[in-house]
């Protein structure tokens, strides 16, 4: 579309309405400009059935006065209509003083469009329905007992624009892209579910390298498989999680612990514990906003820093916590270009983006087959976290038993509990064959941002507790 | 703006329908405040404004659909442009169609608190502060509070069809609540508490606070507990988040794809006798209460489960075409992005007539269950498959005892109802669509140590 090529909003402009927004005083003062179109067709039963279209766009204003924040939203991108938001993010934030003081601008270096080969707007939505209509064929082809099949094809393309009182001025231009498949297989058992999805931060090109009946045949064999399930175990058992799709329990078992914003209330287990052991000597943690096309990527964050890699746990030690603007500048450090934020209407927060567990170098063969007795997780569903007590939970949506160093008969879905270092410090081995695993959506203070994890193939030997009714 | 002003917008786009093309608009304007205090000061404060449109076209049984969060002129003719290209190219469905009206009267409900528009905002800051102070007052173990939250909107709303459908209201509602941190030599606890009532006046600071320094400190000093089968206890919070996935399994979406083993039992013994199960949007006390559904139909009352018999399912209009019955004014739409699924508005158990610390003494041994760790990841509304982490106190002698954490409960939301034995008379109403009692289960699968 034409509009690619306008700047969401005049230089000049920004500069007024962050003066505008200093007027009552305040330390700093934000704009957030954003406009995201987004598009998805679903096929249920058969039928290409919901084919939408959608566009948000408007801008948020902050003012940070000490440790209070005023923030005004609007979707009325006239100057006029970001200045009376600017003049109602003043007074939110209940500055006393007289007017603060802004830097001027200076666009930042390096903050690169995000490359989308093939824009998905450009794709004729034909093709689209193409590719939903495959998967549904490739997943019915598996076999009669696949009663049920849903595909959904998403796309969103947001540009958003960021300038502060710092001086920061950066502009981004994010397309995602988004494909899964969710099977019903129906047996004497009842019946069973499967699902597989691929998402990155790319354009329509993802389906040059992913294939949509590949996901489709995934998704119903994961459904099959289940037909035959035994109820899962209960109680703790040593688990061993397969590449790719583990990151899951990286991202609730420490991940959420490691925000600055939860440690700074003594809301996580981390808190107070840098520079300490904090994991077996296996675990090397990074969170990377950097990573090529994976979903939770971008080339800054919702604050207009650019994205960094962060090394939050080396070796089992524990090196750095991830930061957003304001928590960085109470301790005086430089953010980790971890503000994010689910859009114009909300608060940036400190965020993961892709997080991920350091491949090592045990043979995945060999973990298995050292491992006399246990649970082998193949894909893992999503999973919840209390910072505070470090208590986390994560769901298997395929899992085996492990018999006699092998892995056998297939087990139904359950969740997993567990603590967070606990869990951390069981982890004696850690394969070399490292993965990224499925797109998600991260849920926090009732915001949901794209984060991407990763794990190679890794044990836990105890401190896990599956929860099945088997005894 | 006023609900007179949201229709004139969803007129306006209606009128502009084709011959054989069916329109219908949904339009939302709403202003919100909130409040996060922290450390006796406000951390932040956030005024705003939103509104948006929603668009779905018909035309040759092909629906389209478009949305755009502005009420511009143009932008609503770019979104119905999108939505009626959209509909080319969707597969023809027999049943596609907007929802015709039906004759039923929407109920008569007041859902809006005029007062709240003059609630002056330092009122609303020193309740978020105070709400903090209270918890932190609350017990010598209260150690910190994560969020303490004041939040209110207002709302106004309007559908309008080419098939007839015409209706447009306001709604306004206000809550308190806080997330608190307790902790001794032990460890540390988490609890929360809340308040939630249609203006600003009537909400119960003292209950919040109250319940976020007892949730949390209860749990002091817990553990995991040794694996076993017992009876479960549900508080009213746990009830209303599992009568939630009922809900979904009783859904007409469900039973038309087939993702419900409950498809073909209508007639059925599906549930313990001492299970009716009703959606009653029509509750005035409920925060989730509504005069009409997603599509523009009357709210209504809807038995699903008498003493244990499965009666019906949950319809909009589309599922109710296409499975030969009535719409029973249950079309879900979270907003105005997006087409209406089906769902319930205030799904409750018929209360029972025991307090819940006489089926305490009743179940005698179990485990009372606070909270539920996890029911995204550990409930599957197909198969019917439940394993979610618990936090909760065991019950011996039929008194709360020692508090248990990191263990799981499992069993299948089909055998759960099944072996409920007890229902409390204490119906609790939540901000979201399920109310809650305090209920037995037996049989049920702990795993822990």
């Amino acid at each position: 579309m034409p509009t690619d090529a306008i700047p969401l909003l005049d230089q000049d402009v920004v500069g007024r309405v962050i003066a505008a927004a200093l007027t009552r005083g305040g330390d700093f003062a934000e704009v957030f400009v954003e406009d995201k179109q987004s598009s998805s067709a679903l096929l249920d039963d058969g039928r290409v059935e919901e084919l939408s279209s959608g566009r948000d766009r408007g801008a948020g204003i902050r003012v940070v006065v000490g440790e209070s924040t005023g923030f005004a939203h609007t979707s009325d991108l006239s100057e006029l209509g970001l200045l009376e938001a600017a003049r109602t993010a003043a007074a939110a934030a209940r500055g006393a003083g007289a007017g603060g003081v802004a830097a001027a601008l200076v666009p930042t270096a390096g903050t690169a469009r995000t490359s989308a080969a093939i824009p998905p707007g450009e794709v004729a939505k034909a093709r689209k329905v193409e590719l939903l209509l495959a998967a549904d064929g490739h997943a019915r082809s598996t076999g009669g007992a696949i009663t049920q099949v849903t595909a959904r094809y998403a796309d969103s393309h947001r540009r958003i624009l960021v300038a502060n009182s710092d001086g920061v001025l950066a502009g981004d231009d994010q397309v995602r892209t988004l494909f899964s498949v969710s099977c019903v297989a129906s047996g004497d058992t009842g019946m069973q579910t499967g699902r597989e999805s691929v998402g990155r931060t790319v354009g329509f090109e993802l389906f040059d390298d992913h294939d949509v009946t590949e996901l489709a045949g995934n998704a119903a064999r994961r459904a099959l498989s289940k037909l035959a399930a035994r109820p899962a175990p209960s109680g703790e058992r040593t688990v061993v999680i397969g590449p790719g799709g583990g990151g899951v329990m990286f991202h609730e078992a420490c991940g959420h612990g490691l925000e600055a914003d939860l440690v700074a209330k003594g809301a996580s287990v981390f808190a107070g514990r840098m520079g300490e052991q904090v994991a077996s000597s296996l675990v090397t943690l990074v969170d990377d906003g950097t990573m090529d096309g994976e979903w939770g990527g971008a080339s800054i964050d919702d604050e207009g820093r650019p994205t960094r890699r962060n090394v939050l746990i080396q070796d089992g030690v524990l090196v750095d916590y991830m930061w957003d603007t304001l928590r960085a500048r109470a301790d005086g450090r430089a953010p980790s270009g971890n503000g994010r934020r689910q859009s114009y209407q909300h608060l940036p927060m400190v965020r993961m983006t892709n997080t991920y567990l350091v491949g090592g170098s045990s043979s995945p063969d060999e973990i298995v087959a050292d491992t006399a007795d246990g649970v082998y997780i193949a894909h893992l569903g999503g999973g919840q976290v209390n910072t505070a007590t470090g208590d986390f939970v994560f769901g298997m949506t395929e899992a085996y038993l492990i018999e006699d160093g092998r892995i056998t008969e297939p087990l139904r879905e359950g969740n997993l509990i567990g603590n967070g270092p606990a869990v951390l410090a069981a982890i004696d081995a850690v394969g070399n064959d490292f993965a990224m695993g499925s797109p998600g959506t991260c849920g926090k203070d009732g915001q949901g941002v794209p984060v991407g994890d990763g794990v190679p193939t890794l044990r836990v030997a105890s401190g896990l507790t599956i929860g099945g009714t088997a005894a | 703006m006023t609900p007179e002003d949201v229709q004139r917008i969803a007129d306006r786009v209606v009128a502009q329908a084709r011959p054989g093309e069916a329109i219908e608009a949904v339009v939302s304007w709403g202003r919100e405040t909130e409040v996060r205090a922290y450390d006796g000061d406000v951390e932040h404060f956030v005024s705003a404004e939103s509104a948006g449109v929603g668009i779905r076209v018909v035309e040759d049984r092909r629906q389209g659909l478009g949305w755009v969060g502005v009420l511009e002129d143009e932008a609503l003719a770019d979104c119905l442009a999108a939505a009626r290209d959209n509909a080319r190219f969707s597969s023809p469905d027999p049943h596609a169609g907007l929802a015709e009206p039906d004759g039923v009267v929407p109920p008569d409900l007041t859902l809006v608190d005029e007062r709240l528009a003059l609630v002056p905002t330092e009122h609303k800051i020193a309740a978020a502060i105070d709400l903090e102070a209270a918890v932190r007052a609350g017990d010598p173990r209260m150690v910190g509070v994560e969020s303490a939250d004041y939040a209110d909107a207002q709302v106004v709303s309007a559908i309008t069809s080419t098939t007839g459908i015409r209706v447009a209201g306001a709604e306004s509602s206000a809550y308190l609540g806080a997330y608190a941190l307790a902790a001794d030599a032990r460890g540390t606890t988490t609890g929360f508490g809340y308040t939630v009532a249609r203006g600003f006046d009537d909400l119960d600071a003292a209950a919040a606070a109250r319940d976020a320094v007892d949730r949390s400190v209860r749990l002091l000093g817990a553990d995991t507990a040794r694996s076993r089968r017992l009876t479960v206890v549900l508080d009213p919070y746990v009830t209303s988040q599992l009568l939630g996935l009922v809900a979904e399994m009783l859904s007409g979406e469900a039973v038309l794809r087939g993702r419900t083993p409950f498809a073909d039992r209508v007639g059925d013994s599906v549930a313990s006798p001492l299970v009716t199960l009703v959606d009653d949007a029509t509750d005035p006390a409920a925060p989730t209460a509504s005069d009409v559904d997603g599509e523009g139909l009357a709210c209504r009352q809807v038995e699903l489960i008498t003493e244990g018999r499965l009666r019906g399912f949950l319809h909009n209009a589309y599922t109710a075409r296409a499975l030969g019955a009535r719409s029973t004014g249950s079309a879900q739409r979270g907003s105005y992005r997006g087409a209406p699924s089906v769902g319930p508005h205030v799904i409750s158990l018929r209360p029972g007539d025991t307090s819940p610390e006489e089926l305490l003494a009743q179940v005698g041994e179990g485990l009372w269950v606070h909270e539920l760790v996890g029911l995204h990841s550990g409930v599957n509304p197909v198969s019917g498959d439940l394993s979610v982490g618990v936090e909760g106190q065991l019950l011996r002698a039929g008194a709360p005892a020692e508090p248990v954490r990191e263990v799981t409960i499992a069993s299948t939301i089909q055998r759960l109802l099944d072996d409920v034995v007890a229902v409390g008379n204490d119906l609790t109403r939540f901000p979201w669509e399920a109310s809650g009692v305090t209920l037995a289960a037996a049989d049920v699968m702990m795993s822990g140590r």
